[in-house]
Order: structure tokens, then sequence, then C-alpha cells
């Protein structure tokens, strides 16, 4: 890992002390970690420790009672998701949220709704950069559909789509809004054993070959320690490793919260 | 032949009337996935707006101006208050919402105006065309053929909306999902309020439609209950399919009327669109144009 690391840039989003709670249930208890640029930071746990929560606080979904997100130098305590997305946030998610009635191509070229300039009367009108407009967009995502090898599906409805290939459309709209950090929430959720190697190798093409950081939620250790630089375990709630999937896989706290431990 | 020629165009046009209820269904189904209880309420709401202005000697136009900028703030409203809480909601919560929705417009209309039963002059007149029916014997009422004219633009409009710009993508794509709308950044908010003031200009004009023959009364929210089986035949997302269903039910009811009627008793005319929507629910759920439902298992 010494040499990847040295390709890492700045701190690109840092979470500090973030507590969020449900009624009385704590689903995040005072976590703080930073993710650097070009990064790929895995976020683990087991059940119910408090990853998706995390997820979603990034993204804005949920709104810390306490603590703050620092994305880019900018510092906030609460987000909306369609913001989040304009500040350069992509995900995808654990229950496939695709556009279900739209073809393959028209969900990826969903993602590219934020990049587009032409007002709505010019595309309504088909003048001025409207067509050049969707030309540009719709070469940048079939690039995309080709880069996780879904060209053949299209034209197809999304829906018709077994599930492993819809994991990837889901991955390939999030791409196509060009992020700087993407979030995958278990992206290998219910897949098989070839299903999840070659979701691996799209994640760490995607880092090789766009540069993006990301962060990833998973409940596969094995996945994780293979694809991550660095890694932040929870356990329910709060924070109990940090660090490279070496140290992370010699951390008695983190043995302790996946086999169980006599108390 | 002639008689069947003028029943067919009769109840052609009667159909597109129908047909510029179901719009505002369709439009509003198509952007949220849910059926707008209230949208026979809007239309109400929107009729007659315009009716107590021009009765107050309001210039046509400037009363149209006002009433579109009174449906707008509706949208606004009706997003804010109603539609921004139960973001994520199932579509049952939503169309639950929307039948107190109906409610609400239906009381606060005749609490703001009155519940008297209003004339609406649109300055065409409800009679045949002369030419018409010195020539050809066929009596075609002027105000139906202005209302087909009138569907047919705003169709046409709707449709460049939907399939040419980006709007429409992100319409489709809200109506689908709404977290993962969210998560590409498209604001939800923005595009409810949009399809929900677009479906309240659709009201206004059904409303006028609608007002100038039977006068703008509260019975004018039962039209949107003639529009359901123009939705089952049509498909609740299609806008074509809202054409051609209004169409197939008017002239289908028309005709039922006239040559089916005497061996009944008549009096078929305000059952038997409910009854084609039946038989078309036992043989095409999904409509004649809308999309197919597939089931993975």
């Amino acid at each position: 890992m010494g040499e990847r690391a040295q390709q890492f840039g700045e701190v690109i989003l840092a979470v500090e002390s973030v507590s969020l709670a449900f009624g009385g249930v704590m689903a995040l208890d005072d976590v703080s970690f930073d993710v650097r640029e070009r990064e790929i930071r895995a976020i683990i746990g087991p059940n119910g420790a408090g990853k998706s929560s995390m997820l979603n606080v990034i993204n804005g979904v949920y709104h810390p009672q306490q603590g703050s997100i620092t994305f880019k130098g900018l510092s906030r305590s609460d987000m909306e998701p369609h913001k989040a997305a304009k500040e350069g946030i992509a995900r995808t998610f654990q229950n496939i949220a695709l556009f279900k009635g739209m073809t393959v191509l028209d969900n990826v070229m969903t993602g590219r709704e934020l990049k587009m300039r032409c007002n709505f009367l010019q595309q309504a009108l088909w003048i001025g950069p409207a067509r050049r407009d969707e030309i540009e967009h719709r070469e940048v995502v079939e690039g995309i559909i080709e880069f996780l090898e879904i060209q053949a599906y299209r034209k197809v409805p999304v829906r018709q789509l077994p599930y492993g290939l819809q994991k990837r459309v889901d991955l390939a709209r999030a791409l196509a809004m060009e992020p700087s950090v993407l979030l995958l929430d278990e992206p290998m959720a219910g897949m098989s054993l070839e299903e999840k190697q070659s979701m691996c190798r799209f994640i760490l093409d995607i880092n090789g070959h766009y540069g993006t950081t990301i962060v990833l939620i998973e409940h596969d250790m094995g996945v994780v320690m293979d694809i991550s630089d660095r890694v932040v375990v929870l356990d329910y709630g709060r924070k109990i490793g940090d660090g490279t999937p070496d140290q992370i896989r010699n951390s008695q706290a983190v043995i302790d919260a996946y086999l169980g431990v006599a108390r | 032949m002639s008689f069947f020629i003028e029943v067919l165009v009769g109840g052609l046009l009667a159909g597109v009337m129908y047909s510029l209820v179901a719009l505002g269904f369709v439009l509003i189904y198509k952007a949220s996935g849910v059926f707008n209880y209230a949208q026979g309420s809007m239309v109400f709401f929107a009729a007659l707006c315009f009716v107590s202005m021009i009765e107050n000697g309001v210039d046509f136009w400037l009363a149209i101006a006002i009433t579109i900028t009174v449906m707008i703030v509706l949208a606004v409203l009706i997003e804010r208050t109603v539609l921004r809480p139960l973001v994520n909601q199932s579509p049952i919560a939503l169309f639950m919402a929307t039948i107190g929705l109906a409610f609400v417009l239906e009381g606060a209309s005749q609490i703001i105006w009155d519940s008297q039963p209003h004339l609406l002059e649109l300055g065409i007149q409800d009679e045949p065309i002369a030419w018409l029916s010195q020539h050809a014997s066929i009596y075609i009422s002027r105000l139906d053929l202005f209302g087909a004219a009138v569907a047919g633009i705003l169709v046409l409009v709707l449709a460049v909306f939907f399939h040419k710009t980006r709007i429409g993508r992100a319409l489709r794509a809200v109506a689908d999902d709404h977290q993962a709308a969210l998560s590409i950044g498209i604001p939800l908010q923005h595009i409810w309020a949009i399809v929900w003031a677009v479906a309240g200009f659709v009201a206004l004009v059904a409303g006028l439609m609608w007002g100038a023959r039977t006068g703008v009364q509260y019975a004018l929210t039962f039209v949107a209950l003639k529009a359901l089986p123009v939705l089952i035949l049509g498909g609740f997302e299609s806008i074509s399919g809202a054409i051609v269903g209004g169409l197939i039910i008017g002239a289908s009811e028309k005709l039922a009327e006239v040559y089916l009627g005497p061996y009944v008793g008549g009096g078929i005319e305000s059952w038997f669109a409910y009854v084609i929507a039946l038989l078309f629910l036992l043989v095409r759920p999904q409509g004649l144009f809308g999309e197919k439902i597939i089931d993975r298992v």
C-alpha cells in the first residue's frame, strides 16, 4: 500500500463527532473519520452498526443532532440530498433504487441531469445548444455504459434485468454524475461470487481510471479487505477501529465485535 | 347514414371533453405515481375563480392570467403543505392526502365565492354549425368543435413538454423513485410544484369548457368521475391514452344510447362508460397505452 498511499490527495471529506439518534436509539455516537482524495475508504460493521446511517448523513438524507461534515473545505451540519448531488456526491443504493420503467440508457442519462446547460425552453424547441448538449452527454454516457460492460442492455427496461446487472446500472448512473466522491451502499450485497468479483474489479477500475474517491459500506469482510485502502469499523453506532486492512485484521476490538466476546 | 355520422362525431367531440379532464390526472400520476382524487375539485375551483372575476367585470384575458397565477400559487402551497411532508411515503398515503385536499378545495371555494350555479359565456355558441347543417344535414356544436381544438393544442404542448425536454425525463424519474431522483440531484420539490401547476392549468381549461356547457356549479366536481373510465381505457401514465380513451368512451356511449338504448328502455349513456371500463379491466388492466406490468417472480 505504501506506493498507493502517495497518490492520495488532501482530505476531501471529514466526518467530525457526528451523533444521530432515532428516538431513544443511538444510531451514531460521536463518530469521526476522514476520507482522502482518490482513496477507497470502507465502512464496515455488523448488522445495525450504523453503516447505512453514516452514509445517509454524508448524503444529506439524515441530519445529525451533533457534529458536522466537512466536504471540500466547507463545513455543514445539515445537507439536502439534491444539494449533495450538486456538490459532487453521488451514491448507489442497497436496495437498488433505479427508475424501473425506463431503459438502461435513460436511467444513466438521468445522471447527467445536473450537467445539462441549456434551459428548458431551448430544449422544448430543440434550439440553441440543446442538440449539442444532448449529443455531448450521450457520448459521456455511452462511455460509462461501455466501461461497465452493459452495452448489450442499453435499450432494455431496467425492470427486466437480473439483480447483478441492476446493481451495475445503479453504479453507472452514479458515475454519470462525474462525482468527486462516490458513496456505495453495500455494492456486493446479495451477489454471487462471480458477480462480487466483477463488481470489485469495476470499483477498482473506476477509482483508477476516473480517480474517483470511493466510500463504500460492506458486510463482506473479505471483499473489503482486498480492495480498500483504509477501513472504519462501526459497532452499535460507535467507531471501534480505523486503519489499513492489516491493522483492522489484527485489532482485538474488531475481532470481538465480529465474533462476539464473553462479557 | 348522416345520422350515424352525426351521433359518432357528437360522441367523439364529447369524448374530447372527457379527455381534457383525464389529462390532469395523467400529469400528476406520471410525476408522482399518485391518483389525484382532488382533480375534479381543482376543475371546480379554477372555473369558479374565473367566473367570479368575469361577473365582477374583470377583462377576459386578465381573468385567465389571474386564475393561472392562482393555480400556480395553489400548486406551490400543495407541494409545501401536503406533498413535502409525505416524501418517500407509499402511494396510498399520498392518495389519502389528495382526498383530504379535495374536501379542502371544495369547501374553500364555496366559502370564498358561493355555492350558486354561475353562467359562463365564452362567446362561443353551443349551437350547430350552420354550414354543416345546411350542406350535410349534420348537426355539430360549435362549442364542441372549439373544445376539440383546445384539447388538441394542449396535448401537443404537453407531448413536447414530456418527450423533448429534460424536465420530462426528470418527471418520469421522480415518478419511479423519489429517493433515487433526489440522489442524482433532481429537486423533487420543484418538479412537484411544476407538475401541479401544469395540472392546475389543465383543470382551468377543462373547467372553462365544461363550465360553458353545464354552468359553473358544484356538480362540476363529478366530471372527474367520467374521466375514470377514460383513464382505465387509456392507461394512467399515457397522455395519448387519455385522448384515445376519451374518444372511445365518448363515441361508444353516444352510439350505445342511440342504437342500444331503445331496447333496454334508454338512459344507458350515464353508465355505459363504466361497463366498457370494466370489460377493459378484465382484458387489459394496464390500459391501451399503459406500461405493461411485468413482475419478476
